[in-house]
């Protein structure tokens, strides 16, 4: 019951930032200078033609009946029609979320496969020269952004090398039916990797700290006097102590991978959300803007409230703390 | 009367560039029976692919010659040349056009083009939602067909720019069969519309049922590349074969490599404009504006900006247009006269906004003005607005005492005559000109915009500091790219490839 409790809370605060979030993005996005019926007519549009279109496309309604309208559409998955092309934009935006998900999504899979092993030999070893070589590596990686880190990978493995193709993106399943594995791998190689370099280094830096702590703990010492080896003990309780901060920390993480695979999106020429936010935000083609904020939002929402969840998973301890 | 057509997308991206390529990524499994594909890859998207929704250049880009055809075209020296239309003739009042139209031409769909098709395609354009289409056909006064190979257009008054304007967006016929526009374009070109990838590319596939020469590809796919870098880096590694206007010239460097890249530099309609506003106070005196004008070393700015490459052109004209003289020596760089003109202007500490849209010719060149302003005691604030709020508040809301803009379309020095553009340039002296020679023979009208575009120049209306160049990289395969960029059109017709 007490977790139940802290699940129907955990809902009700999602439910009411995704509110919240919806009504601040519509007004933001209406507050853009530049308006969507002189940016399509563009130049030499007379004010009667511009006054036409802004009609048609349902401008001329007060803020309030257009939030309504939008917010009211959304709560059934529409969001609505493109002033530019009256494309639905529910299916403008969907090809361009499962784009942006293979990035993030396999990104966030391999950094912890690096950071992890990183983190604790940097941990373990805090005070010999392999410890002292993951932090610094990981210090690099760090000060590295990555679209900076996606152009020398360009020039190495695509212009030097020529072993990866320099920026585009093939769907898995392309437009005729058929399978092209090799071609989606190669293209997503170097935009991973340029995410992978700096969230790896992010997370070992916390995965190492997560871990100097435990090593202090009094559990940990229990632990090996009993017998157990270090590694064991790490092991056993190491791991589920710093994974609370390391789980953390990769909630966050994604929320910000989200956002650099935006840059890298537009690096490697990847046709997923950030480049349709972008061409959306010139086009002044303001209800996809809001429609792919609005995604993005949900998505980190999402992400928090699985990052809050999740903690009941694994530290025990704050399934009961209710009960008491 | 009015003809030129200045497009947002245009005015952003210049002359917007074009890769092409052979289509293989390095790895990709092609079949053996490899399909002859070409990969063109272009700066920007096109918001829609309806026209008479948008101004984009890139919609012309993509689909002018390609996939929608015009009676008449514009040839790669700038001259009108048949293509739907086999001949055309008018009468001694210039008011009437008689247009013999191509026998077999066909719709992709497969449907002929016949008098009545073009008649319906004139009138889809005339109800078109662009003001710019709108005020290119004003002239017409009737459409009709006089045989199924016949059409006649007649004029309310007559006019040069009219018949200019049918070799452009205005004059493309719609398949009478088409019902969206934004997304399914359907003409009568060497290709048709296939598949647009949204934020990637847009494929066109070949016209089987193509009336002239067919096209030289089974697809062609433009690429679009927002980064001109990570089209410069596609073209290394051999994604690419030809790079089409080249956006960053300062990279020209990296294709010296001749026996693997072919440079072609030409010129644009690109006309990089420092606009003033002629309603403001300072700027309504000539000698201020003169001032300016001498102020600037132009060809200092050229080597700057855009490493050398293009021309200096010293008004609104450019060389493949019919009227085109060098006037480019009217205000020689003499910092000490343009001191001594504005002190005779009576104008001390002048102080003035720069207001330019975020693209690189025009940010480069407003901090050059800047510096060489400060020179003769003129401080210039720079302001960079994205490309919709510029349209918003200094194209609509004349918001600004200085632009800078490349103004593409061909034959667009007729804008000069409208005072309500944003510049507020109020000449009658001009406006008369560019009507009489709208409405004459065609000598008048050589002659008259000619004089026009030297009025323009004295009266110092605007610094014209360059004229983009046309840059073209290829790689020794590809033959046929033309050398200068007359018309919006990314023409495939001429393009061959080994």
């Amino acid at each position: 019951m007490n977790s139940g409790r802290t699940v129907a809370v955990r809902l009700l605060v999602f439910a009411a930032s995704l509110f919240v979030a919806s009504i601040a993005i519509f007004l933001v996005v209406n507050a853009l200078p530049g308006d969507v019926a002189t940016a399509i007519l563009g130049f030499g549009a007379d004010p009667a033609s511009i006054a036409d279109l802004r009609a048609r496309l349902g401008l001329d309604r007060p803020l309030l009946v257009r939030y309504f309208a939008w917010a009211g559409n959304m709560l059934t998955g529409n969001l609505g029609r493109s002033y530019l092309t009256s494309e639905s934009v529910t299916a403008l935006v969907a090809p361009r979320i499962g784009v942006t998900a293979w990035l993030v999504v396999i990104s966030m899979l391999i950094a912890p496969l690096v950071a992890l092993p990183l983190g604790m030999l940097a941990a373990m070893k805090r005070r010999s020269w392999q410890g002292a070589t993951a932090s610094t590596v990981s210090q690099i990686g760090l000060s590295i952004p990555a679209f900076y880190a996606g152009i020398l990978l360009v020039i190495v493995f695509a212009v030097t090398l020529r072993w990866l193709p320099a920026n585009g993106y093939t769907e898995l399943v392309d437009a005729t039916g058929r399978w092209r594995p090799v071609s989606f791998v190669q293209h997503l190689v170097l935009p991973v990797l340029s995410l992978v370099i700096v969230q790896s280094s992010v997370l070992t830096r916390y995965v190492r700290s997560a871990f100097i702590e435990v090593l202090s703990e009094d559990y940990f010492r229990t632990a090996r006097a009993v017998g157990w080896t270090r590694w064991r003990a790490l092991w056993r309780h190491g791991v589920r102590n710093a994974a609370i901060s390391v789980v953390t920390v990769i909630g966050l993480q994604l929320a910000t991978l989200l956002v650099g695979a935006i840059v890298v999106e537009q690096v490697f020429r990847i046709p997923g959300l950030g480049t349709a936010l972008l061409s959306a935000v010139a086009n002044r083609d303001l209800i996809v803007v809001q429609g792919i904020v609005m995604v993005l939002v949900f998505a980190v929402l999402v992400i928090n409230l699985l990052t809050d969840l999740s903690y009941l998973l694994i530290d025990p301890r704050l399934r009961g703390r209710d009960a008491r | 009367m009015v003809s030129g057509r200045i497009s947002r997308r245009a005015l952003l991206g210049g002359t917007a560039a074009i890769a092409i390529s052979a289509a293989a990524c390095s790895g990709t499994s092609t079949p053996s029976a490899t399909p002859k594909t070409l990969s063109v890859g272009a700066t920007l998207e096109p918001p829609t692919l309806d026209p008479t929704m948008s101004d984009a250049a890139s919609i012309p880009q993509l689909l002018l010659y390609n996939v929608y055809e015009t009676l008449v075209k514009l040839d790669s020296d700038g001259n009108i040349k048949p293509l739907l239309a086999v001949r055309w003739d008018v009468s001694s009042d210039n008011t009437s056009y008689t247009f013999t139209l191509q026998q077999g031409a066909k719709f992709a769909s497969g449907t002929a083009v016949d008098a009545a098709a073009v008649v319906a395609g004139i009138q889809r354009m005339r109800t078109s939602a662009s003001a710019t289409i709108k005020s290119q056909l004003a002239p017409i006064a009737e459409v009709s067909a006089q045989d199924s190979s016949t059409v006649v257009v007649t004029l309310s008054q007559p006019s040069n720019a009219w018949l200019y304007s049918m070799t452009s967006t205005a004059g493309m016929i719609v398949d009478p069969a088409t019902t969206d526009m934004a997304t399914k374009p359907m003409g009568s070109g060497p290709f048709a519309f296939s598949t647009w990838t949204k934020g990637d590319s847009i494929t066109l596939a070949k016209n089987t049922k193509y009336w002239g020469t067919p096209g030289r590809f089974d697809t062609v796919t433009f690429r679009y590349y927002v980064d001109p870098n990570a089209m410069i880096t596609a073209m290394l590694s051999g994604d690419l074969d030809i790079i089409s206007n080249l956006q960053a010239p300062q990279s020209l460097s990296q294709f010296a490599d001749t026996a693997k890249y072919t440079v072609v530099e030409g010129t644009t309609t690109g006309k990089v404009t420092m606009g003033f506003n002629h309603s403001s106070p300072a700027l309504a005196q000539l000698k201020v504006r003169q001032a300016i004008c001498y102020a600037i070393d132009r060809k200092a700015l050229l080597n700057t900006v855009w490493a050398g490459h293009g021309q200096l052109i010293g008004s609104h004209a450019a060389p493949t247009e019919p009227y085109y003289e060098d006037l480019s020596s009217t205000y020689p760089f003499d910092p000490a006269k343009a001191k001594a003109l504005l002190a005779e202007a009576g104008v001390a500490n002048l102080a003035l906004r720069l207001r330019v849209p975020v693209t690189k010719y025009a940010t480069d060149s407003a901090t050059f003005v800047q510096s060489q302003l400060k020179d003769v005691g003129i401080t210039v604030t720079i302001e960079q607005l994205d490309f919709s709020r510029w349209l918003t508040e200094v194209f609509t809301n004349g918001d600004y005492d200085m632009t800078i803009v490349a103004h593409v379309e061909p034959r667009d020095l007729v804008k000069w005559a409208d005072p309500k553009y944003y510049w507020h340039y109020n000449n009658p002296q001009l406006q008369a000109l560019v009507k009489e020679a709208d409405a004459g023979s065609s000598d008048d009208y050589e002659r008259l915009m000619k004089q026009a575009s030297e009025l323009l120049a004295e009266d110092a209306a605007a610094d014209w500091l360059f004229l983009l160049p046309n840059l073209v990289v290829t790689t020794s395969a590809v033959t046929g790219v033309g050398q200068n960029a007359t018309s919006l059109s990314f023409d495939l017709t001429t393009i061959a490839s080994q």
